[in-house]
């Protein structure tokens, strides 16, 4: 049966470090929990960077099998492509919240040397073709999280149930971001739910991309595959595509995504006019289009972004080195209770968070 | 003037009550203040709200709610009457279709505040979002009144059919508006304090001059916005506001054809 | 008339209680059907119901109804197949006709309905909210280089090929001098400069007149090279090169002599009454390399202008419009079977070439399966007849819609597919300086501006209805869209599912 596209009707929530400090988990479930009544309890995720500090420079690979048979399957294609130095199961405390949960699993690791080289690629095209070759030809397996000193931590269930399923008060890191999920069908699907992640990027996003056609079919000329259905599929893999591998620095990526009127860019002045008339020819299929809030982690920070005429509502908020985001201000004021300055970005504006030395 | 007495003697009774809203679920903590208000209570302060949505709800009673902490969404919807008071930041959706009543917000507050917003007053001591004010509406003596004392973003008075909608632009650098001021406007009075560059005002705007029934209007509307709010007001000149009106009552008339 | 055996296809009537005889329709009408005998007469076999007479006629005193007679009935041979071997046989030749098709070939377009945002997703109102329309034609980057300038300001280090500006996705097609007239050119070229978009010249060349207008016109190229110079591929703001038509793929432009006067013989610099008849390849393009070859020899001409190749759609479109990309056209201007045309042979336009619809899909999808899609804008054209038709074409790929007879309609056509014989009533369709004068270059500037206005007011409700307020998000986008009715395959091959999936 073909899945149907789910929209992401949620509540999201994110907090960064700027000074590298390590923040314990049960703080962005705490911030989840206060915004418990956007989501349904259809899912729920959280990615944290930072967390794996002992294996930072190998990929920490997340995968979830629906049985033995997969991941031995899966296993074998990592242990043919990857370097394995630790694999185990992702610790859990069951939960009635929690219902049928799949077979978690975690490889650090790094691919093989001659592999590489056979293949002429680097590292991370490396990682991002193998995790689709994993997620469309291995059957009942699927790679949720494969950064480097990150992971990612999602199912089916309201926000704070899946944070405390995960243990995540058990672990630290200088970035957390949050979500919980409305959406209107029932898939009951653990992949579906956000982050959705790709090599560094962790995204969880509240709206609905009404351009997500045009996205995805300019997204599958350069190889992508849109799997998944979901619209935040599209945007972490836009904001691969712009900065990874076009290398558009941050806020132009951003300007692409939420690009501004013309009327606005008529009146500016010639070099700035210039650039962005250039920009929304070029990439128009990649504007996204309809309402959306989206916070995104990656490893050197943390951004927010609100479409063009913010329909979705997003807040953000400081105090000393810590930024906070959230769909309300509430979400932040509880783990947050003074910050030194609360204030709504400007639609289709980025807030950017970013790490100001070494992990 | 008469009312304003009525209300006077029926205050004179105040019976007060602190209700510890801690983690309170919003269900449990509105349906305890519907609670108190049956019980007679008529002042109910609410301390710790951090999030709790619909809050005042649909409250229709001659009532004072005064709220410690961040209210969640949707704080006085369809609200016909009670007074609220916020003590701190409030989010999006305050005063949504409200009737009638007072909510006063000693910080900023978030986006579609006052929709659809029929009577009452709103009263925000720091900035806006966008869509503020957003198809306000009023008939004879119903006239909305919001008050913002910072800035707003986008869209502001979009689509508004009656009420009067003020932005004082405290803290504020160039022009405290966003841009679409005032699109679709089709009734109702805006009046903003400072230039707003043409280019930003909805197709459907029109300039005009301060007349005295203004200044009255204004110069009544900022003294009691700073005295509920606290905010300072005083470098405030009334000459300083731009009025802005519709240049129709029914601007979409050309646009179609049978 | 007994000559040919062909009973009228319309009767004439006229009330003669409410006839003024003021001899308007005797004026008006461009077929002579009109005389005054002591009252006035009609002979109803020259009508072709284009109804210059009944809106003329200040007391509506004229009806022109369908000829009652009966036909025996036969599901296989339609009357009019019957009528035309009845004139084939009266004297050889090939049934010549205008406009585009009138067969009941299924429409597509009537077969896709396009969605609406609810709940899940806010629509967005047009009528408050910014809604944008604006489009550029021609050939887009792959990627940009930015270098980021370290004072928060960026620098752009890729350089843009020229493209053409439009502030709505709605061009006007291209119809020749000749076939139309003279003030149907200008009313177009007044009437894109208004609404900010293009006309086309078609292939007639341009009149010196319309210089002044270059940056709202493309000129066209075609086989028969007609006032083609280096000064003419210049006074545009692209250059089109026409390699086929909707109405008659395979075969060259077609203007009979009784169109030829002066005036067009001077532009298109060939001899008073004789038929210009184009060849039916460009004698210069006889495979695709060749075709390169002409693109960049128009482009040394011009300063590297944008080039744009107009096809007919075939059923090997998709891989033709790849060789067109690839051979450096900017701009692929797609043709439908039911474009329209000033004259073909009827058998050409009633039974050659694929649907629009068809061609859109499987050429945008062609182009993303090369990764090439963004080497190339898509006009569609060929039986746009409302925005909602243009909104489908957009969201199955196209970057623009041309109109053509859409536009002759909004300055009076009445489509009665007469065009080859000159006669046109309204002056659209004729060189006859008593029938040209007819139509007012700004009554019909005025009408073309409103036509368009008007799809581009209802463009912006169906945007925002899908939640969408750039344009640029409903090219390709087919997941808006859904069949009803078609076959299974024909959705398959639209990449459209069917209402419900």
């Amino acid at each position: 049966m073909d899945r149907h596209r789910v929209p992401a009707a949620c509540g999201l929530s994110g907090v960064i470090s700027q000074d590298g400090n390590l923040i314990e988990g049960d703080v962005i479930i705490e911030s989840m929990r206060v915004i418990h009544d956007r989501g349904n309890g259809l899912g729920g995720g959280f990615a944290g960077y930072g967390i794996y500090p002992k294996y930072r420079d190998l990929y920490a690979v997340h995968v979830m099998f629906e049985d033995p048979e997969g991941r031995a399957l899966c296993e074998e294609l990592l242990e043919r492509n990857l370097e394995v130095e630790a694999a185990e199961e992702i610790p859990t405390t069951p939960s009635e919240k929690i219902a049928d949960p799949p077979i978690l699993w975690r490889y650090f690791a790094t691919p093989r040397g001659e592999k590489l080289s056979a293949e002429g690629r680097e590292a991370d095209d490396f990682m991002v073709k193998l995790v689709m070759e994993i997620n469309m030809t291995v059957p009942g397996a699927f790679v949720f999280s494969s950064g480097k000193n990150m992971g990612v931590f999602k199912a089916v269930g309201f926000a704070e149930d899946v944070g405390e399923f995960y243990r995540l008060p058990e672990y630290a890191g200088y970035t957390w971001i949050g979500h919980g999920r409305f959406p209107t069908n029932t898939p009951g699907w653990w992949g579906g739910a956000h982050p959705f992640n790709i090599l560094d990027w962790a995204v969880v996003h509240n709206g609905e991309v009404s351009s997500y056609g045009t996205n995805k079919r300019y997204l599958e000329m350069f190889g992508y595959q849109c799997t998944l259905l979901t619209d935040t599929e599209v945007m972490a893999y836009l904001f691969d595509l712009l900065i990874r591998k076009h290398k558009l620095p941050l806020e132009v990526a951003c300007t692409v995504m939420a690009a501004p009127f013309w009327k606005d860019i008529d009146s500016q002045d010639t070099d700035r006019r210039h650039l962005d008339e250039a920009l929304r020819m070029t990439y128009g299929s990649a504007l996204v289009n309809g309402p959306f809030a989206v916070i995104a982690g990656f490893s050197r920070g943390m951004m927010g972004l609100n479409d063009r005429i913010k329909l979705r509502p997003l807040i953000a908020a400081c105090k000393d080195d810590l930024l906070y985001v959230a769909s309300e201000e509430s979400a932040i004021r509880q783990i947050c209770p003074k910050p030194d300055r609360v204030w709504a970005p400007k639609a289709g504006r980025p807030v950017v968070g970013e790490l100001k030395g070494d992990v | 003037m008469a009312e304003a007495a009525a209300k006077q003697e029926k205050k004179l009774e105040t019976k007060a009550i602190t209700v510890d809203a801690t983690g309170v679920y919003y269900r449990e903590l509105n349906q305890r203040v519907r609670d108190l208000i049956g019980q007679g209570y008529t002042e109910i302060t609410l301390d710790g709200v951090n999030g709790q949505r619909y809050i005042a709800d649909g409250l229709e009673d001659d009532i004072s709610v005064i709220i410690n902490g961040v209210p969640g969404n949707d704080l006085g919807a369809f609200m016909d009457g009670p007074m609220v008071t916020v003590n701190d930041n409030a989010q999006d959706a305050v005063g949504n279709t409200m009737n009638s009543g007072k909510i006063v917000i000693k910080g900023h507050a978030g986006d579609v505040i006052g929709y659809g917003m029929r009577g009452g007053k709103i009263f925000v001591r720091d900035d806006v979002g966008y869509r503020v004010g957003i198809h306000m509406k009023s008939y004879k003596g119903q006239v909305p009144v919001i008050v913002a004392g910072g800035g707003a973003g986008d869209f502001f008075g979009e689509y508004i059919a009656g009420g009067v909608l003020v932005l004082i632009g405290l803290g504020t650098e160039g022009t405290p508006a966003g841009d679409y001021v005032g699109t679709g406007m089709h009734g109702g009075t805006i009046f903003i304090r400072g230039r707003v560059p043409e280019g930003r005002l909805g197709r459907e705007v029109r300039v005009f001059p301060l007349e005295n029934d203004d200044r009255s209007l204004l110069e009544g509307l900022i003294e009691e916005f700073t005295n509920d709010t606290g905010a300072d007001t005083t470098n405030v000149d009334i000459e300083e506001f731009m009025k802005l009106r519709p240049f129709s009552h029914r601007p979409y008339g050309n646009m179609y054809v049978y | 008339m007994p000559g040919d055996m062909i009973p009228s296809e319309f009767i004439v009537e006229v009330d003669h209680q409410r006839c003024r005889r003021c001899k308007r329709c005797i004026l008006n009408c461009g077929f002579g059907v009109f005389d005054f005998q002591s009252m006035t007469t009609a002979d109803s076999s020259k009508c072709v119901a284009c109804h210059r007479c009944v809106v003329f006629c200040p007391e509506e005193a004229i009806t022109i109804t369908k000829n009652p007679l009966e036909f025996k009935e036969h599901a296989s041979w339609d009357v009019n197949l019957r009528k035309a071997i009845w004139k084939q046989a009266q004297s050889p030749g090939m049934m010549l006709t205008g406009m585009g098709t009138d067969f009941p070939w299924l429409n597509v377009f009537d077969h896709i309905l396009i969605d609406a945002c609810q709940v899940t997703n806010p629509s967005i109102d047009p009528l408050r909210e910014p809604m944008e329309l604006r489009t550029f034609l021609g050939r887009k980057p792959d990627k940009l280089d930015i270098k980021a300038r370290g004072d928060g300001e960026f620098d752009l280090e890729t350089k843009l090929e020229s493209n053409i500006k439009l502030d709505v996705p709605i061009i006007f097609s291209g119809m020749s001098y000749g076939s139309v007239s003279l003030n149907t050119h200008r009313a177009l070229a007044v009437a894109a400069q208004k609404l900010g978009t293009v006309m086309n010249t078609g292939e007639g060349g341009l009149h010196e007149e319309l210089y002044p207008y270059a940056d709202n016109i493309i000129v066209q190229c075609a086989s028969g090279r007609f006032g083609v110079h280096s000064k003419y591929l210049n006074a545009g703001v692209a250059v089109e090169i026409k390699v086929g038509q909707g109405a008659k793929p395979g075969i060259g432009g077609h203007l009979p002599g009784e169109k030829i006067g002066r005036e067009v013989s001077g532009t298109r610099m060939i001899p008073v009454g004789t038929d210009a008849l184009s060849p039916a390849p460009h004698h210069d393009i006889y495979s695709i390399e060749d075709l390169r070859q002409l693109i960049y020899a128009i482009k040394e001409a011009t300063g590297y202008k944008p080039v744009s190749v107009k096809i007919a759609t075939v059923h090997n479109v998709a891989a033709i419009a790849s060789g067109i990309a690839r051979a450096g056209a900017d701009i692929i201007y797609l043709d439908g079977f039911r474009g329209g045309t000033g004259a073909s042979p009827a058998v050409i336009r009633d039974h050659v070439g694929i649907p629009l619809e068809i061609a859109l899909a499987v050429v945008d999808r062609q182009l993303r399966e090369e990764g090439i899609r963004n080497w190339v804008s898509i006009i569609a054209a060929g039986g746009i007849r409302s925005s909602a038709d243009v909104a489908k074409a957009i969201a199955l790929g196209a970057d623009a819609v041309g109109i053509g007879t859409a536009a002759l309609i909004a300055l009076g056509c009445r489509l009665c597919q007469k065009c080859y014989t000159g006669k046109c009533s309204w002056g659209i369709a004729t060189q006859r300086p008593e029938l040209t004068g007819r139509l007012d270059v700004d009554w019909g500037a005025e009408r073309l501006v409103n036509l368009v206005n008007s799809w581009s007011l209802e463009l912006k409700e169906v945007l925002g209805a899908l939640g969408i307020n750039a344009v640029e998000s409903l090219r390709g986008n087919r997941e808006r869209l859904r069949t009803l009715g078609l076959d299974v395959t024909t959705s398959e091959i639209l990449d459209v599912k069917p209402a419900g999936m």
